[in-house]
């Protein structure tokens, strides 16, 4: 017997069991249902879940055990008998516990409360096994490869055949400078336009305006990356880089930096303009009241008192630029060197993760082992990055809440 | 109408300082304030009181034009500040509000130190020269909002830090520091406790010494303790303006009557 019938018979009895649970119970009650404890439709609910839960339960420890390698693939049918007979237990215990005196109302709230624990669990849980299965897979890299060489290596030229040199330092560098040339283009501009949004526009310019600026934010990021190959790249190298003699690369820093910079327009946009909604209207009409323009009220008033959550989202916009990979593929290049101009073609971690695990690759050597030491640092970055915004941010709404 | 030109008839008319005429406010289609003709004198405590929703604030907000920040507000009628039209093209209404300044209903203090609370105004309308002007205008309006011995020792710790009566004596003396020539207050005592009431309305009672004050309160009480003169506003009309002994012992009209004795509102 597959599983999957296993699991819909066990729906199906579930289904059963709550007709059967409601008619008993009003059975039971007689001709006054106020004497039962619970109304008759928590009874059903009760002997569904108590017909569902237990087959589940056995479904997924049987899943975990043959993952585990301890039951063979051939068990499948002898877990989905199992299985079946769990549903039509847990079926009669449920009908045998409708009673007047039996808590359904109360056995549910318990059994609801597990659910959404064991949703919330399973969130975590697989945080945690993303993070090991990195972590192991990085222990393994730095079995291999010196780990000093790695930090601090200044050369990335990755040779299949070995004896390659895998040093981070000018994927770093690559990373963190487009970063920080997006975010010089869109933390200002982002920023004006929420100022604009929020304090300026009228309800009608808002109402329409704020929608369009979202729209950027639906663009996939394979989009911009189109858009920085074929249109950003060749203008910038055509009307500045040869021009002022700086390159002749079509794709360079700039490029990725400006489309990624465009992309997280709508992001910081939309995160400062909650931030700057929730400074109290009072605290405007105190520095209005006193003769300030709006633009000195702005300045002086709200943005002081909505920095703190300014940082905030400008912090989530770097971590989201520096795990971005699409738009630096396609925009500035795959070549790993550290330059300071940002005409030339260079690389990020992540451009060279996919490059590292694409093609044929037995996980044994560091070359492809390195992709998960790359991971694993740029998981650090980013989740410090987002602890500090996170934290910077609460701080921030304790102060009007 | 009887009232108001008694009103008129008592003071000189260099006393006048604000001179509203059939001043209309329209919030959207509905008709929020009606026909408010009033004169308001200089170096004088005057009230507005009323029940909620009569339009009082909404009058008081007209004479800084702070009804300009609500975008469907729209106000008729003519109000003279010193003989000059408040709503005239020529007024720059960020220059009015710096010579009518407000007090809140609620403290709300700037998220920033005690000293550049009080600094801000003087700061923004360039009212010092340096430093030491600063810091003697900053003393002076703290003494005149009588903070300066409870904060002269933490001058630039938050404002908002501070007690709530303490936070609106603050934005007393932030208004004050920009030296205004009338100050508006609405319902300054409505989150105040009975103490710090009894402390912002002494204050009330030496700001009359510089300019003139007009306070919106809930409580007949606080308009029968602070002020000289008092408006009745009733459904967005203004219904009965006098001394504020007539209007609280031999009040003219039927409604004003109704109000003070608790039958209304």
């Amino acid at each position: 017997m597959p599983l999957s019938w296993a699991v819909f018979a066990s729906f199906l009895l579930a289904a059963a069991g709550y007709v059967i649970g409601r008619s008993r119970a009003f059975a039971t009650a007689g001709p006054d249902v106020r004497k039962l404890h619970s109304r008759p439709t928590y009874h059903g609910y009760s002997v569904a879940l108590t017909a569902l839960l237990p087959p589940l339960a056995v479904l997924a420890v049987a899943s975990i055990l043959r993952m585990a390698g301890v039951l063979s693939d051939s068990a499948g049918p002898v877990a989905g008998l199992v299985a079946l007979a769990a549903a039509v237990a847990g079926l009669a215990w449920g009908v045998m516990r409708v009673g007047q005196q039996f808590q359904a109302r109360n056995a549910v709230e318990r059994m609801v409360l597990g659910l959404l624990m064991l949703c919330s669990l399973i969130a975590i849980v697989t945080t945690a096994g993303i993070v090991l299965s990195l972590v192991f897979e990085t222990g393994r890299f730095f079995q291999l490869y010196d780990w000093k060489t790695f930090f601090f290596g200044t050369e990335w030229t990755p040779r299949f055949q070995g004896n390659s040199q895998l040093g981070i330092v000018p994927l770093l560098w690559g990373t963190l400078y487009i970063s920080f040339i997006a975010l010089l283009v869109s933390v200002p501009i982002g920023l004006f336009a929420a100022i604009y949004m929020s304090e300026y526009a009228t309800r009608r310019v808002r109402s329409i305006a704020k929608p369009a600026i979202e729209v950027l934010a639906g663009i996939p990021t394979i989009v911009y990356g189109l858009f920085a190959l074929i249109t950003v790249g060749p203008l910038l190298r055509d009307y500045f880089a040869q021009p002022l003699g700086l390159g002749n690369s079509g794709s360079s820093v700039l490029t990725a930096g400006l489309v990624m910079g465009v992309m997280l327009i709508p992001f910081v946009s939309s995160l400062s303009d909650d931030i700057i909604n929730a400074v109290p209207q009072s605290l405007r009409d105190g520095a209005l009241g006193l003769g300030s323009t709006p633009s000195e009220t702005v300045r002086q008033v709200v943005l002081p008192a909505a920095l703190p959550g300014i940082v905030g989202a400008v912090l989530l916009a770097a971590s989201r630029a520096i795990g971005e990979t699409m738009i630096v593929v396609l925009g500035a290049g795959a070549s790993a060197q550290m330059s300071l101009n940002p005409l030339e073609a260079m690389t990020t971690i992540t451009v060279k993760i996919v490059s590292q695990l694409t093609g044929d690759s037995d996980f044994n050597s560091p070359e492809t082992l390195v992709a998960f030491a790359l991971g694993l640092t740029l998981f650090v970055i980013t989740l410090g990055l987002n602890v500090v915004a996170l934290y910077i941010v609460r701080k921030y709404r304790e102060q009007y809440e | 109408m009887y009232d108001i030109n008694r009103a008129e008839n008592a003071v000189t008319q260099t006393d006048i300082k604000i001179s509203a005429r059939k001043v209309q406010v329209y919030y959207g289609e509905k008709h929020a304030l009606k026909d408010v003709d009033v004169d308001i004198q200089d170096k004088t405590v005057t009230a507005f009181i009323g029940p909620s929703g009569c339009g009082k604030s909404t009058f008081l907000r007209c004479i800084n034009r702070m009804n300009d920040t609500i975008p469907i507000a729209r106000v008729e009628g003519q109000i003279l500040l010193d003989g000059e039209d408040v709503y005239d093209r020529r007024v720059d209404p960020v220059q009015l509000r710096a010579k009518v300044g407000m007090v809140f209903q609620k403290p709300n203090p700037f998220p920033k130190s005690i000293y550049d609370n009080v600094a801000y105004g003087p700061r923004i309308h360039g009212l010092s020269r340096n430093r030491a002007e600063l810091d003697a205008i900053v003393e002076k309006a703290l003494r005149g909002a009588a903070l300066w011995n409870e904060v002269k020792d933490r001058l630039h710790e938050p404002g908002t830090g501070l007690s709530g009566g303490q936070q609106q004596r603050l934005c007393i003396a932030r208004a004050v520091a920009t030296s205004p020539e009338v100050l508006l207050m609405d319902e300054p005592c409505s989150a105040l406790d009975p103490i710090a009431t009894a402390q912002v309305e002494e204050l009330i009672e030496e700001l009359r010494s510089q300019f003139s004050v007009v306070i919106v309160t809930h409580s007949m009480q606080q308009a029968a303790r602070v002020s000289q003169k008092t408006a009745f506003f009733h459904l967005g009309s203004l219904v009965e303006y006098g001394d504020t002994d007539d209007i609280f012992t031999k009040p003219q009209d039927s409604r004003t009557e109704a109000y003070i004795s608790g039958r209304i509102g």
